[in-house]
């Protein structure tokens, strides 16, 4: 029988330039956010326009619209090249690109005007929800049914990482947003006080876990060992990995709410856990990093490859500071200050958006058809724009943070505090300048990439593109684990 | 190694066993830090002498629920010295019984909240929040102009109380009944300003007042 199945990457190339979409409007708001605080004038008195009306729509923008886009298009991408399979439930898939769409409109276009339930990234009103619910669950069942009807019986390990992202992410938004409607603009949680945090930080906590680290390492585990173009460092240390990540990540979400209200007992196991779980995460970043050994001069001609060294790196970074911070002595210097939006942003900026930057940039020619993306200078260009950005955006905000822990936490030789709470504001201002400024350069980057795209995909604009047959494999009764994934 | 890979294998090529494994291990580091804080919630409940919100505060506590407040501002005084020493008696977990959804917050952009109620005068709030600037030339903190003008909206007051005694806060008829009336002629500022001043003042369970006073800040 002649092969006739063809890769489904119709859908992947929506996802791709719903991301790239995404992650520019995401981040606008982010640098008006950032630009508020410095000069908070830039608020106009205008309802919608102010910060904390927008400040959701930053965080859901890049973490759902712009970080869900990406995640789910290369997990379409991933599972059929790993399995040789074309997606199964083609039409659920398309749903699940609409549906996805049309909730990060809603969401985005209700939040600003105070239809919130101000949950920290679960803001959106009980009936976005819902329908971010409908989506969750067609999204694992085409996920799942692809898998089913894999040609390749193991099952490649980032499609473990992008599983366990499906299946906690479905689990922590339903539990963390019962919710009984008033109105169909307004709605309580049947949850309050203490027992809300503990929920609310499990689920923020595990957001963190699962949407902006498994998924992502899902994403890595395959476009790293491609991008090197040789197998990953060890196999069997990625899937140790695995199953330490995904059953300590839970116990950890406590270490947000230390010295509060909650049980001591509750904060001391968040504690220890989060040390734990030091060891996992830069597994995974070794594992990553490892397996660019003997391949470093690919470096110097590929900035996909360069974007996912440094995101290796800076998730390295970012989850010992994590581990750090979960120190309660430390946390009582980093609670509520710029020092965990630092965290927060070397995460996001150095780990998330560099992951997916660099995995759109390999994926996005092979999608569309091309033998490469249209200009590499480009692509240089925009590195040099986001890692100079980055950095200036972390280092202001630790700078920042230390300043403002340092000052709360002053007294006199007799005992009273040093500083009002102003001082500390004031003293930080010129910081919240030049974290607007490191904002603007990843902005612009983020334009670049844009303009790539746009040029990279003329074929597909012009309809040109043929799809991509799946290659069958040969029947193999005692397949071992095969870990490049395949060619194409 | 080889022998016990084996057993591993079957999970690397069956993916309902690994989707089920998945789910298990996920749930139980969540299950078992929540359900002992659902047993215990019912302990905290009945704190001495804190009472529901009245229907103005509740709807200032929606609107400052609306209005994002909490994305700059706590409401969760930390059981540390210098913490105490500027805000007041460290906050305890009956306080926040009836908030939902809880209101502690995690990034301070300004000063926590916890217990401003009767730190400024009405009218020093209202100026505030009108213009913040006008009071505290260097703050960062947006205006919000527009919630002098706007009428509160006493339609909903009581379909919402009512959600709220079916989750389980002691409204009874007569509060109910009586909801409409106290929101009358009043606007969003109104509102806001009443949750702002009872803040640390109206929720604080009576044995903590007797205890220690705000001021001394209480043991770390
Ligand atoms: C951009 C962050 C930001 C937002 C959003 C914000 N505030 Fe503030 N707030 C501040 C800062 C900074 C101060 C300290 C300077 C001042 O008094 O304005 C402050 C001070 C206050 C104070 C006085 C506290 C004290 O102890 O002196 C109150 C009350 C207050 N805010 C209420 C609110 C309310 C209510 C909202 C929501 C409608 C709100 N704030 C939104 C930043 C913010
Ligand atoms: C142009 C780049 C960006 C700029 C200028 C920017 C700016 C900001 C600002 C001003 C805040 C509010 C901080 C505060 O309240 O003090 C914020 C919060 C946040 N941002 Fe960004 N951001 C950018 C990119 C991103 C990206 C790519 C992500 C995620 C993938 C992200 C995730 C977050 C999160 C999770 C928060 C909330 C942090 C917290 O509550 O602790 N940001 N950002
Ligand atoms: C070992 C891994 C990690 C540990 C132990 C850890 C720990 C912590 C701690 C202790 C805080 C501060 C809580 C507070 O004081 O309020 C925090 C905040 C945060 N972290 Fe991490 N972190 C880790 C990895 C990451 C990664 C990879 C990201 C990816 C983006 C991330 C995103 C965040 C976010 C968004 C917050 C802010 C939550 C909020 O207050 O709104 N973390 N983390």
């Amino acid at each position: 029988m002649p092969n006739t199945e063809t890769y489904n990457d119709h859908v992947v190339r929506l996802f791709l330039l719903a991301s790239a979409v995404w992650g520019i409007i995401g981040m606008l708001v982010g640098m008006y956010a950032a630009a508020e605080l410095a000069w908070p004038a830039l608020n106009f008195d205008i309802p919608w326009l102010t910060f904390s009306r927008i400040r959701p729509d930053h965080t859901f923008g890049v973490i759902f619209a712009f970080g869900g886009s990406a995640l789910m298009g290369t997990c379409y991408y991933v599972v059929q090249r790993t399995g040789h399979t074309r997606l199964a439930l083609n039409k659920l898939a398309n749903f699940t690109f609409w549906g996805w769409q049309l909730a990060c409109v809603l969401a985005m276009a209700t939040m600003p005007f105070g239809i919130t339930q101000s949950k920290e990234y679960a803001e959106p009103e009980w009936f976005v929800d819902l329908l971010v619910a409908v989506v969750w669950v067609a999204f694992g069942a085409v996920f799942f049914a692809t898998l089913a009807r894999r040609r390749i019986r193991h099952i490649y390990v980032a499609n473990w990482y992008y599983g366990a992202f499906i299946i906690a992410v479905g689990l922590l938004h339903i539990v963390n947003n019962i919710a009984i409607p008033v109105s169909l603009f307004k709605s309580y949680q049947v949850y309050s006080g203490t027992v809300d945090a503990m929920v609310q930080w499990w689920y923020g906590h595990n957001a963190v876990a699962f949407f902006l680290t498994a998924g992502f390492l899902g994403m890595m585990y395959y476009f790293v060992p491609r991008q090197a173009q040789q197998p990953l460092w060890s196999y069997r240390f990625s899937i140790v990995n695995f199953w330490a990540l995904i059953s300590v990540y839970m116990w950890a979400g406590s270490h947000h709410l230390m010295y509060t209200a909650l049980p001591d007992w509750v904060q001391s196991v968040g504690m220890a856990f989060s040390l734990i779980l030091l060891m996992p995460s830069w597994g995974s970043a070794a594992n990553g990093l490892l397996t660019f050994n003997g391949s470093w001069h690919r470096l110097k001609d590929d900035p996909a490859a360069k974007f996912m060294v440094l995101a290796l790196v800076f998730y390295a970074a970012a989850t010992f500071e994590g581990s750090m911070m979960a120190i309660k002595t430390v946390n009582s210097l980093s609670h509520y200050t710029d020092w965990t939006i630092a965290h927060v942003h070397s995460g996001s900026l150095g780990w998330v958006a560099m992951i997916t930057i660099g995995s759109l940039y390999a994926m996005a020619p092979r999608a569309l058809g091309q033998p490469a993306m249209y200009s590499r200078r480009g692509m240089e260009v925009h590195f040099w724009l986001h890692l100079s950005g980055t950095l200036l955006y972390v280092l202001a905000m630790w700078w920042a943070g230390v300043t403002e822990g340092m000052m709360w936490r002053a007294t006199q030789p007799d005992g009273s505090l040093t500083y009002s709470f102003l001082d500390s504001l004031i003293a930080i201002k010129p910081l919240y300048a030049l974290r607007w400024f490191g904002g603007v350069l990843i902005w612009l980057g983020m334009w670049v990439m844009a303009w790539n795209l746009w040029y990279t995909a003329a074929d597909a604009r012009a309809h040109l593109i043929k799809p991509i047959p799946v290659p069958i494999p040969e029947p193999d009764s005692d397949q071992t684990p095969a870990p490049l994934p395949a060619q194409g | 190694m080889a022998g016990g890979y084996k057993y591993f294998e079957a999970i690397e090529k069956h993916a309902g066993l690994l989707g089920i494994l998945t789910a298990i291990m996920v749930s139980i580091g969540g299950l078992a830090e929540i359900t002992p804080m659902f047993m215990e919630a019912h302990k905290v409940q009945p704190a001495d002498g804190v009472k529901p919100y009245d229907p103005l505060r509740l709807a200032g506590r929606d609107i400052y629920v609306r209005e994002g407040c909490y994305l700059c501002h706590s409401q969760m005084i930390r059981a540390l010295r210098f913490e105490t020493q500027r805000y007041g008696h460290y906050s305890v977990a009956s306080e926040s019984v009836y908030d939902r959804p809880f209101q502690w917050g995690s990034k301070r952009t300004g000063p926590d909240l916890a217990r401003i109620g009767g730190k400024y005068s009405d009218d020093w709030q209202r100026l505030h929040l009108q213009d913040p600037r006008k009071v505290a030339p260097d703050s960062n903190m947006p205006g919000y102009p527009w919630l002098e003008k706007t009428p509160l909206d006493a339609s909903d007051i009581q379909a919402r109380m009512r959600v709220l005694r079916m989750l389980g806060d002691p409204y009874s008829d007569a509060d109910i009944a009586s909801a409409p009336e106290a929101l009358k002629d009043k606007n969003e500022l109104d509102a806001l300003v009443a949750y702002l001043q009872g803040l640390g003042v109206k929720n604080e369970p009576a044995s903590m007042t007797a205890a220690s006073p705000a001021s001394d800040g209480g043991t770390p």
